[in-house]
């Protein structure tokens, strides 16, 4: 039987923020996986944790102890691998959506889109090109040349998703990515998510504090105080 | 994607502004450059449009511009005689200030032998002085018109003709008339002084029982056609012969009593070392103040626009940028910033500077040094924002 490939694999994932008397686990013994085109939750209020586990597996914040695996490459094991390139799988295996858009105020929806590409070595016009594609498929294409504050809410964190989608990554780490729309903004948000988990074949992993806008999601696991409680139904 | 130049298009009201008000920091600078240099021009324009090769002024003075200096004008006959020397002619100098239409009205009055050399270097409206009396020629810069008089001494002169920048060792304008005319201006006494002195010469040689009236009358004569003779220059210049040694035409007039001869050599040093040397160094110190103010300025724009951009760092990071693309942008920025407010700076000295009091010489490599440094400047300064950039942790893209 073949082994199954996934997209992510947390093992035993712990983060401690200083030492001694004053340590703080963040996040103790996180374990799951997640597949390539799975779409897949992590739910808990403010400080449970979750973005600390998001910034482990997005390459960011070092683990203390555990593994890490992006795309069947061990990216930490009892701390980062020696000898990675962590900028590098960021760019090209990871895709980053976050809280607040964080669309670059000076570049227009298509300027963003293109720098992630350009950044990978993309050549101006093949950026152009994809970046163009994208915007068109989230139905951005008469926005193209609007600076963000010319953006709504919703068409801003539809181009932050092009900008994470643009470098085709494994994996689309989400940071919130509802928490700065309406409500209906925020389920279209989450929608379109679930579709491009699909046709892209890409595992995202959400995190959320909202159980509203956990609808359809693949798996959902709850985090408390820093531990990964079971899986719970969606 | 250069992102320095899309930030400054996004933000191009604020980049511009603050270009102008460092435009305007360095034009003070160049211009201060240019005063630096007018001040050495100014020094020597007499002296560079003489053309001679040998100042012979009173001995023991470093006249005639940087002390007074009086010798007998017909030394001259005896400079001419001189092995070597191919020329001679005598000059006279004065600062006068009067008023003119209300207000003060100051220029410097040379004074030269219509046969001789050290008149006008050039005549741009007018003519040159053919008259021995009462006619003038100005510099353009005294805004004087062909024909106007000015009263000076005892006389009214009239403008003739126009000269180019010509100007003293303090930056007044020059203004040229006839030698006997210079040394009437200067020397000559008005009647109740020369009938005050003729009083007094008489009342002293009365007082002495040994004279018969007859030589008292001589005597009093002569010492009032000495104490009233105005044949008195401040220098003799001289132009060397073709193959002339110079030290041994200085060696020779040097032999003579009373008379130090100086080379251009050592006059300009005169001049240069001397009389504006703490101007000069005044001026660079200035300079250099300034250049520090504008490197703190320019610092401290890039530094409060980088903490701007925390977040868009952060995120860039965050999606795998390199480091050189956000050095480059902080850079890039610091260096066009540089670039464009050296180019306002520039642009408003090049249309303003004829109109400054002093004269401004804006000399390439003066303007050439001043680019290179402002731009070491615009990059040292951009280390302190792109410090703190490559401090910025990727992690601060998170959150709201």
């Amino acid at each position: 039987m073949d082994k199954i490939m996934y997209a992510i694999e947390v093992e035993n994932l712990t983060k401690i923020y200083g030492k001694g008397e004053t340590a703080v686990t963040a996040i103790a013994d996180a374990t799951f996986h997640v597949k390539p085109g799975e779409l897949v939750a992590i739910l808990g209020p403010s400080g449970s944790g979750k973005t600390t586990l998001l910034t482990a597996i997005g390459l960011i914040n070092e683990p203390t102890h555990g593994k890490v695996i992006i795309d069947g490459a061990t990216v930490a094991d009892e701390g980062w691998t020696p000898g990675l390139d962590l900028k590098r799988l960021r760019r090209e295996k990871l895709g980053f959506i976050f809280q607040a858009h964080n669309l670059i105020p000076f570049l227009t929806a298509l300027e963003n889109v293109m720098i992630a590409l350009e950044i990978n070595h993309l050549s101006k016009n093949e950026a152009k090109g994809r970046a163009t594609e994208l915007l068109v498929s989230l139905n951005l294409g008469h926005r193209l040349n609007n600076y963000p504050t010319a953006l709504s809410g919703g068409e801003a964190q539809r181009v932050a998703i092009a900008r994470a989608l643009a470098n085709k990554p494994k994996v689309i780490l989400a940071d919130e990515p509802t928490a700065a729309l309406d409500t209906e903004n925020g389920k279209n948000v989450m929608s379109l998510l679930k579709k491009l988990a699909v046709d892209n074949h890409s595992a995202i992993l959400v995190v959320t504090h909202d159980h509203r806008m956990v609808e359809g999601f693949d798996r959902i696991f709850q985090v408390n105080d820093g531990r990964i409680a079971d899986e719970i139904g969606s | 994607m250069n992102l320095a130049i899309r930030d400054i298009r996004y933000h191009r009201g604020r980049f511009i502004l603050t270009s102008i008000g460092l435009g305007l920091l360095l034009g003070v600078v160049i211009s201060m450059g240019g005063i630096y240099r007018g001040l050495f021009a100014d020094a020597l324009a007499v002296l560079h449009f003489t053309k001679a090769d040998i100042w012979v002024v009173q001995q023991n003075t470093n006249g005639p511009f940087a002390e007074s200096s009086r010798i007998p004008e017909d030394i001259k006959y005896r400079i001419k005689a001189v092995p070597g020397v191919a020329d001679a002619a005598p000059l006279s100098f004065q600062t006068i200030q009067i008023e003119r239409q209300g207000k003060p009205f100051r220029f410097f009055l040379i004074g030269y032998d219509l046969n001789g050399f050290g008149g006008p270097p050039v005549i741009l409206a007018g003519r040159d002085i053919r008259q021995k009396h009462y006619e003038m020629v100005v510099a353009k810069a005294m805004k004087m018109e062909i024909g106007e008089k000015i009263h000076l001494g005892l006389h009214d002169y009239t403008v003739v003709g126009i000269t180019g920048k010509v100007v003293s060792s303090g930056g007044d304008p020059a203004a040229y008339v006839s030698l006997a005319d210079a040394q009437d201006i200067q020397f000559k006494k008005d009647n109740d002084a020369v009938r005050n002195d003729r009083a007094r010469i008489g009342a002293n040689l009365a007082g002495i029982q040994s004279l018969s009236p007859s030589q008292a009358k001589f005597l009093k004569l002569n010492i009032a056609g000495i104490t009233e003779s105005t044949h008195t220059v401040n220098t003799v210049v001289a132009r060397l012969a073709p193959g002339a040694n110079l030290k041994e035409v200085q060696e020779r007039i040097s032999r003579w009593n009373h008379f130090r001869p100086i080379s251009v050599e050592e006059q300009t040093k005169i001049l240069t070392k001397g009389m504006i040397e703490k101007a000069r160094m005044q001026l660079g110190l200035f300079r250099i103040i300034l250049l520090v103010i504008s490197a703190v300025i320019i610092a401290l724009i890039i530094y409060t626009s980088t903490l701007d951009k925390i977040k868009v760092i952060a995120t860039l990071k965050l999606i795998g940028s390199q480091n050189r693309v956000i050095i480059g942008m902080i850079l890039q920025q610091s260096l066009l910033m540089g670039v464009i407010a050296y180019a306002i700076g520039y642009g408003l000295i090049l249309l303003t500077y004829e109109n400054f009091p002093r004269r401004i010489v804006l000399e390439p490599f003066d303007l050439q040094a001043l680019f290179v440094i402002v731009m070491a400047i615009c990059m040292i300064a951009s280390f302190v924002g792109i410090r703190k950039a490559l401090k910025v942790e990727p992690a601060e893209a998170l959150g709201g």
